[in-house]
């Protein structure tokens, strides 16, 4: 391998490695709060990449009138329990109403309208997700959350395979300016999306540190009872949560549609990516999480240079090895 | 059999061949905790030996051979695992293994390997699909029985402290780490077992039945029939076979069309069930009537019958820890007599619960020194101290709510039973077991818990909790009890019981060192006080001379005025 191939891997990596870092984050946000490890997060970075392709080639998307669906659902349920507030109005039919209009009447097969618009109908479903999946769910064991996401992770594909068929798409990228550094092509797709994973990074830290509704995630994810006792609602936590979830894997689908083809059964594996740093970083520690990404990418993208038909089985071989590491520092800090 | 049709028959091996490998998962994720998203690779290592050695003994004892192979060197990694750890590294096991079968030449890919003949038993051939459904259903009976006789065993109260409560087993003098590591492989071989039989059953293999997908299901069945049943995980694997193949038969008739509608159907169906039933199906069937337990004549008390020598108990000599910043103990230096009872007290926050751990085994100090009876044992596990003579109760009760106090206090008597998992399978450690249980028993009427024996653990109220813990602790048959707080939450009157049971036992010689807050309590019964604040003793000696000295109204009061 010429230190070429190998810078030009090097950035493949890190490019994927950003998208897993922003998968990662979402996951432990929502487990942090819910104690649902969020595995359908990955289909829903795929359907945001074929939501996103499908208005840029001038379709409305079945993802839309799902939405309309479940949101009117949401909203007969609020009403049926008596719980209608001005925000429950906004969530789950005025902001529906706007993106079913905005869809029609708007220039959809604008590549940045496009985008946005994607990742705002994506958006709601982890919400929604919560309310109709894990919220009637909320105090079961850890075990049985972790198969209801299985199961949504089923459901969500089957949905893709619905509405967008098997086939991959791809979205239009943010840029295709190349910057030439010696011999070495940088795309700019990648410089975008390492800037646009950083930005949201930080992003997230001021959020989680000065906002009120940041610490009041923070404070529900540390101790739930606790936090319902100052009077801090968990199910609305949970659902933003859940929001802040969907929308990076909304985001990450428009980022990385854009270098990859995918297609409705390619997210569960993105998404698993992201798992596998989120674990890395202990799910709770946002920097580690951060190097558990970067070396996912790495691996992967090496690993498929030197055998492609390996690559995933290199990246999840090698993280047995890396958790029992992990496992081990961590007997040897809490016990002899 | 031959009532049904053809159709239904090879519904039913595949539910039993499904009901083989759940049963093996609910022993691995139900009672003991350990969730594994990779039991169709186990499933498939033993299929594909069958496949490639095709006469029937061979492949079988191959499989069992390389699945136990690969289980026990899996296992040394994931029996340390715990909780997502354990989780994702099987999700990373079963895509790697998945891959494997995909891509090794030897296994012809996703051509599969075709031709496998059916089995013989001895002259009889079981290529009517009947007579191999038989067969499964045999071995579904015959793995339902021995994993019933694991879970009434000494192993199986073992187990279920590996879902959570891994440090109290630790020190009932459990190996935790070696146990669930057997578990894990007696899952892999189950998974096996139905791996060589669905060989020899469909008579073709290729890679998809051995998918994450796979596997994944097969935690559906263990989940919807109850995760911690037996009975549960052959009612999920019925259901989830044949709820599998009717939406496969009717969603596409419904909707004209084929493709995901059936998983998608499937899956939405596991998570409403789920969400009105979190707990399984088997727990809302069975009747919630106590297990009958037959009543043993209680044989005399096996305690280890080794009079408690006269001497030094327990030494410390300048035990000091410290967590980064904080020194939680700071030369600490004291020692207890046999038969003599020793409270140590101090604010909260002294330092005294860390001291206790340090003792137990549960924290390594950063210096000094621990003799019990004579031994140095810093650094040993808690499982090793436990079996020099120590025994232990918690700050915060550690019990397993959903087991019955009778099972609780035979955690105690652990080490004085030998039977492994192969007895207990097999159901030759019964004069064992009912040694165990009548130890258990004479400990609760000691501490007067004998009309509770059935009652979950969970059930009794905090003060009582303790005393559990305290009569588990006395299953051990120490010679040193360390007990943290054990009159919390006690009526006086318990308190008075469990001051003369203390007595009693200090009379047999027993040495005792007690956290106590209750200075009444304390001042009654101890021997000797040991005094700490800010993670040093400050004083020590008999209760009155404690009570006057100045350092200590200092500490508890603030000064004196």
């Amino acid at each position: 391998m010429t230190p070429f191939v190998f810078l030009a891997l090097l950035q493949d990596g890190l490019t994927s490695g950003a998208i897993y870092l922003l998968l990662a984050m979402g996951l432990l946000i929502v487990f942090s709060v819910t104690r649902v490890i969020f595995v359908p997060q990955g289909d829903l970075l795929a359907l945001a990449t074929l939501t996103v392709a499908q208005l840029q080639a001038g379709g409305v998307p079945g993802t839309l009138w799902l939405l309309d669906a479940l949101a009117l659902a949401a909203l007969l349920g609020e009403i049926a329990g008596g719980r209608t507030t001005r925000r429950t109005l906004a969530a789950w039919l005025i902001y529906p109403a706007a993106l079913t209009a905005a869809c029609w009447f708007g220039p959809r097969t604008d590549p940045w309208f496009a985008m946005l618009l994607g990742i705002a109908i994506v958006t709601p479903f982890g919400p929604l997700a919560w309310r109709f999946v894990f919220r009637p769910a909320a105090d079961a064991s850890l075990l049985a959350l972790l198969i209801l996401a299985m199961a949504l992770h089923f459901v969500l594909a089957g949905v893709g395979m619905v509405l967008f068929g098997p086939d991959g798409a791809s979205v239009a990228p943010l840029t295709s300016a190349t910057l030439m550094a010696g011999p070495l092509a940088i795309s700019g797709q990648s410089l975008a999306v390492v800037a646009i994973c950083a930005a949201l990074v930080g992003g997230l830290r001021w959020f989680f540190g000065a906002t009120l509704t940041g610490k009041a995630l923070r404070a529900t994810a540390s101790d739930r009872l606790g936090a319902r006792l100052v009077g801090i609602d968990a199910a609305e936590s949970g659902a933003r949560a859940f929001a802040l979830a969907a929308f990076v894997a909304a985001l990450s689908g428009v980022l990385i549609g854009a270098v990859t083809p995918i297609a409705y059964d390619t997210g569960f594996e993105i998404g698993l990516k992201g798992f596998v740093a989120a674990i890395i970083g202990g799910l709770a520690s946002y920097p580690a999480a951060a190097a558990g990404a970067v070396l996912v990418g790495v691996l992967e993208s090496l690993g498929s240079f030197w055998a492609s038909a390996w690559r995933d089985v290199i990246v999840f071989a090698l993280l047995i090895p890396v958790l029992a590491w992990l496992s081990l520092r961590q007997r040897a800090a809490g016990e002899p | 059999m031959t009532l049904l049709p053809a159709y239904d028959i090879t519904l039913a091996g595949y539910a039993g061949l499904a009901a083989i490998v759940a049963i093996g998962l609910t022993l691995l994720t139900g009672v003991s905790g350990q969730t594994s998203f990779g039991q169709a690779s186990f499933v498939g290592i033993a299929a594909y030996a069958a496949a490639l050695l095709p006469d029937g003994p061979s492949g079988l004892l191959a499989g069992l051979a390389l699945t136990g192979a690969a289980a026990w060197l899996l296992g040394l990694i994931t029996a340390r695992l715990s909780g997502h750890f354990l989780a994702l590294c099987s999700v990373a096991w079963g895509i790697s293994f998945y891959a494997l079968f995909g891509t090794l030449p030897l296994l012809h890919g996703f051509n599969g390997i075709g031709g496998i003949p059916p089995l013989r038993l001895g002259p009889l051939s079981l290529a009517a699909p009947a007579a191999n459904v038989a067969l499964i259903w045999l071995v579904v009976g015959l793995a339902l029985l021995a994993s019933r006789n694991l879970l009434t065993s000494r192993t199986g109260r073992a187990m279920r402290t590996l879902a959570g409560a891994r440090a109290m087993a630790e020190s009932m003098g459990i190996d935790t780490v070696r146990l669930a590591r057997a578990v894990f492989v007696l899952a892999a071989l189950l998974a096996a077992v139905s791996g060589f039989l669905f060989a020899h059953f469909q008579r073709f293999i290729s890679p998809t039945p051995f998918s994450l997908t796979a596997s994944i299901e097969y935690l559906f069945m263990v989940i919807l029939g109850g995760a911690a049943h037996l009975g549960g995980a052959v009612l999920g694997a019925v259901l989830v076979t044949v709820l599998r193949e009717e939406l496969t038969d009717w969603v596409p008739r419904l909707t004209g069309a084929t493709g995901n509608y059936e998983a998608m159907a499937f899956s939405l169906a596991v998570i409403l069930f789920l969400q009105r039933a979190p707990r399984g199906l088997w727990p809302r069937l069975a009747r919630r009537a106590a297990r009958p337990k037959p009543r043993r004549a209680a044989p005399a008390q096996p305690a280890r019958e080794c009079p408690i020598a006269d001497g030094v108990a327990l030494e410390i000599e300048g035990l000091r820890k410290h967590f980064g910043g904080l020194a939680a103990n700071q030369d600490v230096s004291f020692s207890i007599r046999t038969g003599e009872i020793v409270a140590l007290i101090g604010p909260n926050g002294a330092g005294k619960s860390t001291l206790f751990d340090i003792v137990s085994g549960q924290l390594a100090p950063t210096a000094g020194t621990v003799r019990l009876f004579g031994r140095a044992v810093v650094r040993l596990p808690a499982r090793r101290i436990a079996a020099l003579g120590l025994a232990r109760t918690f700050q915060h009760v550690k019990l397993l709510a959903d087991e019955s106090v009778r099972d609780n206090i035979a955690l105690g008597a652990h080490l004085a039973g030998r039977a492994g998992m192969l007895r207990a399978l097999l159901r030759l450690d019964r004069a064992e077991e009912a040694r165990l249980l009548a130890a258990a028993e004479a400990a609760a009427a000691r501490v007067g818990l004998d009309d509770m024996l059935d009652m979950k653990a969970g059930a009794l109220p905090l003060g009582r909790q303790r005393i559990v813990e305290i009569a588990r602790a006395l299953c051990l048959a120490p010679r040193l009890l360390l007990l943290d707080e054990p009159a919390a939450g006690l009526r006086l009157q318990e308190k008075q019981q469990l001051a003369a049971l203390l007595r009693q036992l200090r009379g047999e010689g027993m040495a005792v060192l007690l956290v106590e807050h209750d200075m009444g309590f304390v001042m009654d019964l101890a021997d000797r006080v040991v005094v700490m604040d800010f993670g040093q003793k400050i004083a020590e000696g008999a209760p009155a001379v404690v009570q006057a000295d100045p350092a200590v109204l200092e500490a508890y009061l603030g000064g004196v005025a």
